[in-house]
């Protein structure tokens, strides 16, 4: 077919100044490929370095643009035009400026990174991002140990760990990033060293300090990205206002028991952790993971999803967790998700936000009060003490409000097993004449379980045993397994 | 070396304000003279087609809009000879992405607009081997 192909004013010059160019071809394709056979300058004004037509070069057959019809192998017929046409664009901080800023790999980095680099939605590009970026974990605990070690793995380029902790044996049966060796070793220690012999290419930061309001917006700061792996509601509203405040995505987990969830809190993009739940429940009524428990293979599975979305949000991806609440429940291996909004009224992201700086946020989940209260009323005994009066031979009834599952992992002997939610019920059981000391794992149950009977109006005395059974353990009987 | 008059400087400056914090951008409509020299005889300013969130960063012409443009200059006796685009509290200096988007022989001007306010305006030429730009010479009015 004769065709003729316009060239537009800017190329002009490679065609010898002319407007037009006329040649057999039958596919457009074809007639691009002798063109610019025909003028070698061309190639590279029309083509990239893969030689794949450049983003802004339109090629129209008769005024319709090949990309609605067949690309490249549109036909043509006899005496058709074919039009370059350039669309013109550009602009500042763009991609091509990130590319340049960004560091470079090396042979060895290429290497261990290949899986990532095959896929078109990480490449090199995406890899050299993830070595630029730097990522903050709040706790090196059950979210933690995956998260940090499938960042490190990943090859983000600069992990900060926040702990204060030291690794004690019942965090095994979850956190993974510490092993049997590492008990007593304080827990970004024991952390550093597992994720820098995962990978030796990057950098890890080890802050030996507890999250606090003044610590916060500093640290935050520094990091692109901070990542929610803590067990508590004040630590958890501090993630979340100071993400707020210091502008970075919060990537949110959490779990109890066989159930999780996860999201991205993310101001600027959507709702934030406050968005979602603007007060915190009250002290007491959602227990943590240490007095309900959590299977140890949930926080890898909850870990991992957030360290999904880390990767995803250095890689710009499309479809995060923001605006989206994701429940897990293992025991029924079930994924719910919940649509979030942006609360207009939210006091740290809301239009009006009353919320400037970051507050007392044990004051605001209701945990300082308490022990102002109970002090006044509530007796308590030692350990060590107990044992010392027993051996004098003073008479006790010990009040054990565990569950009975508990009783079983361990118990003192010589105790009455009422959990604490019968205790009220069964409060006849229980001698007034005599003293009764209660115990329970750690001592907070049982100052429940003494609060309750006194105003249910038992008149007995009541005693508390400090520290439940695990002092008991640590200081008079280590036979008595701590769990 | 590219010639245009103080009003049309003014023009462009304008649009960049105007347009602020987003980026501007427009056709630069006149003829190409013997040595090279570009004058220019018309301001063609163009809405930018880049999604709003783009806009801050980003101009986009569509080849719709470009070969109305052309359309227009023909008719009217002229060329397209160059692209005008505004840098908000960035300097009238083309980035990178500019450098990947362009084309050789058209001018490319580029305007810093600075916390709302037009400053520095520069025009640039691509090389033909699309390894950087070359700053060109801009001449207003009588002064060459």
């Amino acid at each position: 077919m004769s065709v003729t192909i316009n060239i537009p004013t800017a190329l002009r010059q490679f065609t010898g100044g002319n407007a037009r160019v006329e040649l057999e071809a039958a596919t457009t394709g074809e007639a691009l490929e002798r063109l610019t056979s025909l003028h070698g300058e061309l190639r590279r004004h029309l083509y990239d370095d893969k030689n794949a037509l450049r983003s802004f070069v339109n090629v129209y057959v008769n005024d319709e643009d090949i990309r609605h019809q067949a690309g490249l192998a549109t036909p043509l017929q006899e005496s058709d035009t074919v039009m370059i046409v350039p669309s013109i664009a550009g602009g500042v901080t763009s991609e091509a400026d990130v590319e340049t800023a960004l560091p470079s790999l090396s042979n060895e980095e290429i290497s261990r990174y290949s899986r990532h680099l095959i896929m078109p939605e990480v490449g090199m590009h995406g890899q050299r991002k993830l070595k630029a970026a730097s990522v903050l974990m709040i706790g090196t605990g059950g979210l933690g140990a995956p998260v940090g070690m499938y960042l490190a793995a990943a090859g983000v380029g600069r992990i900060g760990i926040v702990d204060f902790d030291v690794v004690e044996v019942s965090n095994l049966q979850r956190q993974i990033i510490h092993g049997t060796a590492d008990l007593g070793r304080p827990k970004i220690e024991s952390a550093r060293d597992r994720l820098r012999d995962i990978n030796p290419h990057i950098e890890i930061e080890t802050h030996d300090t507890r999250l606090t309001s003044q610590n916060a917006l500093a640290l935050f700061a520094n990091y692109d990205i901070v990542v929610d792996g803590t067990d508590n509601f004040p630590t958890r509203y501090l993630v979340n206002d100071a993400c707020v405040l210091t502008g970075k995505p919060n990537v949110y987990g959490s779990i109890f028991r066989f159930e999780g969830q996860a999201s991205v809190f993310w101001a600027k993009e959507g709702a934030c952790y406050r968005c979602l739940y603007s007060e915190p429940p009250p002290p007491g009524l959602v227990p943590n993971c240490a007095e309900g428990g959590v299977l140890g293979v949930l926080p890898g599975i909850v870990g991992a999803i957030q360290a999904t979305e880390t990767i995803k949000l250095i890689l710009g991806a499309e479809d995060t967790l923001v605006n989206r609440l994701l429940l897990f429940d293992a025991w029924q291996m079930k994924f719910r998700e919940f649509k979030l909004r942006k609360d207009p009224n939210c006091p740290i992201c809301g239009e009006n936000a009353t919320i400037k700086e970051l507050i007392d946020y044990e004051e605001f989940c209701g945990l300082r009060a308490q022990p102002t209260e109970q002090p006044a009323s509530l007796e308590e005994i030692t350990a060590t003490e107990l044992r010392e009066r027993l051996n004098r031979g003073q008479d006790f009834q010990i009040i054990d409000v565990r569950e009975p599952f508990e009783y079983e992992i361990a118990r003192i002997g010589g105790t009455k097993l009422i959990p604490l939610g019968e205790v009220v019920a069964r409060m006849n059981e229980i001698d007034p004449a005599r003293e009764t000391v209660m115990h329970c794992k750690a001592g907070v149950r049982s100052a429940k379980a003494i609060a309750a009977l006194k105003q249910a109006g038992f008149a007995g005395r009541l005693i508390n045993l400090k520290g439940g059974i695990t002092a008991w353990s640590d200081e008079v009987d280590p036979s008595v397994a701590k769990y | 070396m590219i010639q245009l008059t103080t009003e049309q400087v003014n023009e462009i400056a304008a649009h960049g304000e105007r347009d602020y914090p987003h980026e501007c951008c427009g056709l630069l409509l006149g003829s190409f003279s013997f040595g090279g020299i570009k004058t220019i005889a018309r301001i063609y300013p163009i809405s930018n087609a880049r999604e709003e969130q783009a806009k801050r960063n980003r101009f986009l012409i569509t080849p719709q809009e470009l070969m109305k443009g052309e359309q227009y200059a023909v008719q009217n006796g002229m060329d397209v000879i160059g692209f005008y685009h505004s840098h908000p509290d960035h300097p009238a200096v083309p980035s990178g992405y500019d450098l990947e988007h362009a084309w050789p022989v058209y001018s490319y001007i580029v305007v810093a607009v600075g916390e709302g306010k037009a400053g520095d305006l520069r025009s640039w030429e691509m090389e033909p081997d699309r390894s950087k730009f070359t700053e060109e010479e801009i001449c207003c009015n009588a002064n060459c």
